[in-house]
């Protein structure tokens, strides 16, 4: 609260904490931790607790759990969790590059159908998910390539979203002096690019590809279907099948709830981590954060 | 110079410049100009392919699709028993004839009506709370409300479907406590609201900062003033900070209709743990119920463009009456 007492004329009326807000802010924060808390707390039940006790009473059946989820089809679970790190780590890398030169082309150059070109990408935005899936899965069968790591992962490069948002950035953070001074050093536009504008949209880059990575890492309607063998599945879809089949034996629910918590460890763990030094608000444009 | 893609292409437009170096340049200073003049193009290049391989051909391929059917010869086994013959605009009036499509599109905008207004209400009320001065534990709740978007729709359906599990659900246990009735999270109307939750859940996060961004960019002073003529914290959130966030607001709004009419992964997770969900219950879900289960591509293909286009039209009605509100509000 210290900017508050740097303010003027603060009363002490002001400085009072606002109840109503707080309040309302922890209720929310409670709603959307409900559902986490629940899956941390069930994940240590063993099968008979899972259904016996109260469900936020801990149970002792953790590691049992985990090592029942990985000895599971020999351990295909760990499988699908470096499948979608691949996909989405791969995926969001590109995706960050490929936005890095069109948004910056978009940004920093005036040339005839640059708005075209734009708000073309940008109309991409709006065409159903599976309007394009379906195609892009027949196309790619038609290429013997359906059922591959790159029918995951290919489509999922372009980001309409990363280049508005680069577009953003690098109208606002390079400077147009600074690319005529180097142009007069002799530097080429790759050099230019490379070396002084991708530096400097570097905030934007990140998040593009911390974008792109939680996009790919959450998709489920693209794996579902443009893959069949679930060597290549993703996570997500990987604990659907599981679950699909679970349905039927509730002896599966514990694989499952441990499945879903530690498939949500490593981005909730990201996002924890970044948040030290990468402001949330960067997600929305905002370059002055 | 690196070795990227680009390079080659660039260098032959850089390459006799750079040889000439400073003696081409003051002999004809236009140069460094007429040089950067196809490189946004080149910059474009990784882009626009990925766009045409990607969108234009698939939306392209979809079109031709939905104007043919299968024909079959004979008894319709053998090679070149099926043929793909031109079927004009059939596929398009057996989708509008098609009552399960229009069923689900119905359901889709029940779902959003519940959805939309809930989470977007939500998603201001909080921005509006972090932006309070005096509220505690504000970046906490930041963190903690935007936390369930780095949760795969798939993983929070699946939670939630649990939590709706009168079995393990702690929501039963306390109903059970209280002796109070226990309704069927999974019957009927109360199937939207299951499903709505699990999406409010899980957008209001993201929403929230794009509306929390706009009201910070709100420069101090306005409220000084306004607290100098009076102005109690609510009506400065009314009169003031709702108004300069509507575009915001408009912007959330927008993607979240769209959103909307793609509901697919939350009714898919909580089909296996319920008995009598369609399988064509979203719009989505009747595409690919079509297009996989039914091997129907051609009439899959007419839906899906159907859908692209309807939610061009609804996109742009949009587009066109958030620009005459802004404008009004403007002048």
């Amino acid at each position: 609260m210290t900017p508050l007492t740097l303010t003027a004329g603060t009363t002490t009326k002001a400085r009072r904490t606002a109840w109503v807000p707080t309040l309302v802010l922890i209720l929310g924060a409670l709603y959307c931790l409900i559902p986490i808390a629940w899956v941390v707390v069930a994940a240590t039940k063993d099968r008979s607790e899972l259904f016996s006790t109260f469900t936020f009473a801990p149970g002792g059946g953790f590691f049992q759990n985990l090592s029942d989820l990985t000895a599971y089809r020999d351990g295909i679970f760990w499988r699908w969790m470096a499948n979608s790190a691949f996909y989405a780590g791969l995926g969001a890398l590109l995706s960050a590059a490929v936005s890095a030169a069109g948004g910056y082309a978009l940004g920093r150059y005036s040339f005839r159908g640059r708005e075209a070109v734009f708000k073309m990408i940008l109309a991409g935005v709006l065409v159903p998910s599976i309007v394009l899936a379906v195609p892009q899965y027949l196309l790619l069968s038609k290429l013997g390539m359906a059922d591959s790591y790159g029918a995951m992962l290919l489509p999922s490069i372009l980001s309409p979203y990363g280049v508005y948002l680069v577009r953003i950035y690098a109208a606002a953070s390079v400077p147009a002096e600074l690319m005529e001074a180097a142009r007069m050093d002799g530097a080429s536009e790759w050099r230019i690019f490379s070396r002084i504008a991708v530096p400097m949209m570097m905030p934007g880059l990140i998040t593009v590809f911390l974008f792109q990575f939680v996009g790919i890492w959450n998709n489920f309607l693209l794996p579902y279907v443009m893959l069949a063998d679930d060597e290549k599945f993703p996570i997500t879809l990987g604990l659907y099948t599981l679950l699909a089949q679970g349905a039927s034996q509730p002896a599966l629910y514990t694989l499952v709830i441990t499945g879903c918590l530690l498939a949500i460890v490593p981005l909730i763990g990201l996002f924890l981590v970044i948040q030290r030094f990468w402001s949330l608000d960067l997600m929305s444009g905002s370059v002055k954060a | 110079m690196t070795s990227a893609p680009l390079k080659g292409s660039v260098l032959t437009e850089a390459g006799p410049l750079a040889d000439g170096t400073g003696t081409a340049q003051s002999v004809r200073p236009s140069r460094p100009r007429r040089r950067g003049r196809s490189a946004p193009y080149w910059f474009l290049v990784p882009t626009l392919t990925l766009f045409a391989a990607f969108t234009v051909v698939p939306i392209g391929y979809a079109i031709w699709l939905s104007l043919h059917k299968v024909r079959v010869k004979g008894i319709g086994l053998g090679k070149g028993a099926r043929e793909q013959v031109w079927n004009g605009l059939g596929n398009y009036t057996d989708v509008l004839k098609d009552s399960e499509f229009g069923h689900s599109i119905l359901r889709a905008f029940g779902y959003g009506l519940i959805v939309i207004p809930t989470m977007l209400g939500l998603a201001l009320l909080f921005a509006l709370m972090l932006d309070t001065p005096k509220a505690r534990s504000a970046p906490f709740a930041r963190l903690m409300i935007f936390l369930p978007y780095a949760v795969p729709g798939i993983i929070a359906a699946l939670m939630w479907g649990f939590l709706y599990l009168p079995d393990v659900s702690p929501f039963y246990y306390l109903l059970d406590k209280f002796g109070l009735p226990q309704p069927d999270l999974f019957d009927g109307g109360n199937l939207y609201l299951s499903f709505a939750n699990i999406a409010v859940w899980g957008g209001t996060g993201f929403n929230m900062i794009v509306i929390y961004t706009a009201l910070r960019a709100i420069p101090p002073d306005i409220y000084e003033a306004a607290r100098i003529d009076g102005a109690t914290d609510l009506g400065i959130a009314l009169k003031i900070k709702i108004p300069i966030v509507m575009p915001s607001l408009v912007l959330t709004f927008f993607f979240s209709v769209i959103a909307t009419l793609q509901v697919f992964t939350e009714p898919m997770a909580l089909k296996p743990l319920t008995n009598g969900l369609p399988s064509s219950w979203s719009p989505l879900m009747a595409i690919y119920d079509k297009a996989f289960l039914q091997s129907d591509i051609y009439g899959a293909s007419a839906t899906a463009v159907v859908l692209a286009l309807a939610t061009f039209v609804l996109s742009f009605t949009l587009l066109r009456i958030s620009d005459r509100y802004t404008r009004e509000d403007r002048a």
